[in-house]
């Protein structure tokens, strides 16, 4: 007998391969998910492999759901993820799509900050839909996180962050992620959080306007527990817009060295 | 001096805050470690740095 974890629940089967589970507790039409990998071949099945088979079409129950959700994640990152509480600063285009991004991997409790609402010209790079104008970003991106995921804990913040109230207000975060538009608030929070809150990681973003090669938006570490996404030069200004692709892609380095600091890699 | 990994000839003694500006940069745009240290911005004004400091720059344009 193998023991395994079958859709979360620990198991023990005499089926050696992962399809003959699979045919005998469920339907044909089933995926098979082995240690994160949707496989398509049947595969010997090991002790402590974790299995997940996933009935399309059919709404699990709600403890299968949670973890159903993450079981394309690489094994061994769900519980970091799900015991990390991580604060965005700022729900705009980058915020807003960090936000996705870290509620998709499952983040236990996400603090969203942002003293704004949601208007017509957000929705180019911002992840909101007409519904949401006029609503509060951080009520209009709690809303959304419910429907991707309902296990996070979403605390959402309306207020605009200064010297006063940052570091009150992110305090029992593990990571920091800035994502504000104006770059001397950039500068505020940055400082505040280096010198008041010096051991918690903080990433930054500088520089993801316009439509320059995605090649130059990298991540680095300059100075200790602040990391830096973006290419550092391509500021917004008059001439040069903010658009989807290139801030979508500077967010996706945010919210993945925010997952890669949650796993104690410290490496850019 | 070593700034931001480069290494420049600094003649005499001078104010943070204006060797910044010297430098091209907006001091609310700022945040500055020197010799592994973080300066708060309320010394940005008096701190003094001499050619036997290592200071790193970190500079923020708009956007987001």
């Amino acid at each position: 007998m193998l023991e395994i974890s079958l859709n979360g629940k620990k198991t023990l089967t005499s089926c050696k391969t992962a399809f003959e589970l699979r045919d005998k507790e469920f339907s044909n039409g089933s995926i098979v998910i082995v240690n994160g990998y949707q496989i398509s071949e049947d595969t010997i099945i090991n002790n402590n492999d974790n299995i997940f088979i996933i009935q399309k079409g059919v709404m699990p129950p709600k403890e299968q759901l949670e973890l159903m959700i993450c079981a394309r994640h690489t094994p061994k990152v769900y519980d970091k993820m799900k015991n990390a509480t991580v604060g965005i600063a700022g729900l705009g285009g980058l915020g807003s799509n960090i936000a996705i991004s870290l509620a998709r991997m499952g983040i236990g409790h996400l603090i969203l900050i942002d003293f704004d609402i949601v208007e017509p010209s957000n929705l180019n790079r911002q992840s909101y839909y007409i519904n949401h104008l006029g609503m509060l970003k951080c009520i209009a991106m709690k809303s959304q996180i419910e429907q991707i995921n309902p296990f996070i804990k979403v605390t959402a913040v309306n207020e605009y962050l200064t010297e006063n109230n940052a570091c009150l207000i992110l305090k029992d975060c593990d990571i920091i992620c800035e994502a504000f538009d104006n770059p001397n608030c950039k500068a505020m929070l940055v400082n505040e959080i280096l010198e008041k809150l010096p051991d918690t990681p903080l990433v930054c973003s500088s520089g993801m306007a316009g439509y320059e090669s995605s090649n130059t938006i990298r991540t680095t570490n300059p100075i200790k527990n602040l990391y830096i996404c973006g290419d550092g030069e391509n500021g917004a200004e008059i001439g040069r817009g903010l658009m989807a692709p290139r801030v979508q892609i500077c967010a996706g380095h945010q919210a993945n060295m925010a997952v890669r600091l949650l796993l104690n890699i410290k490496d850019c | 001096m070593r700034i931001n990994g480069k290494t420049i000839s600094l003649k005499e003694e001078i104010k943070l805050s204006d060797f910044l500006e010297q430098n091209g940069y907006n001091i609310n745009r700022v945040a500055v470690e020197k010799n592994g240290n973080i300066i708060p911005r309320a010394k940005f004004l008096t701190e003094i740095i001499n050619d036997n400091d290592i200071i790193e720059v970190v500079s923020f344009v708009g956007g987001g």
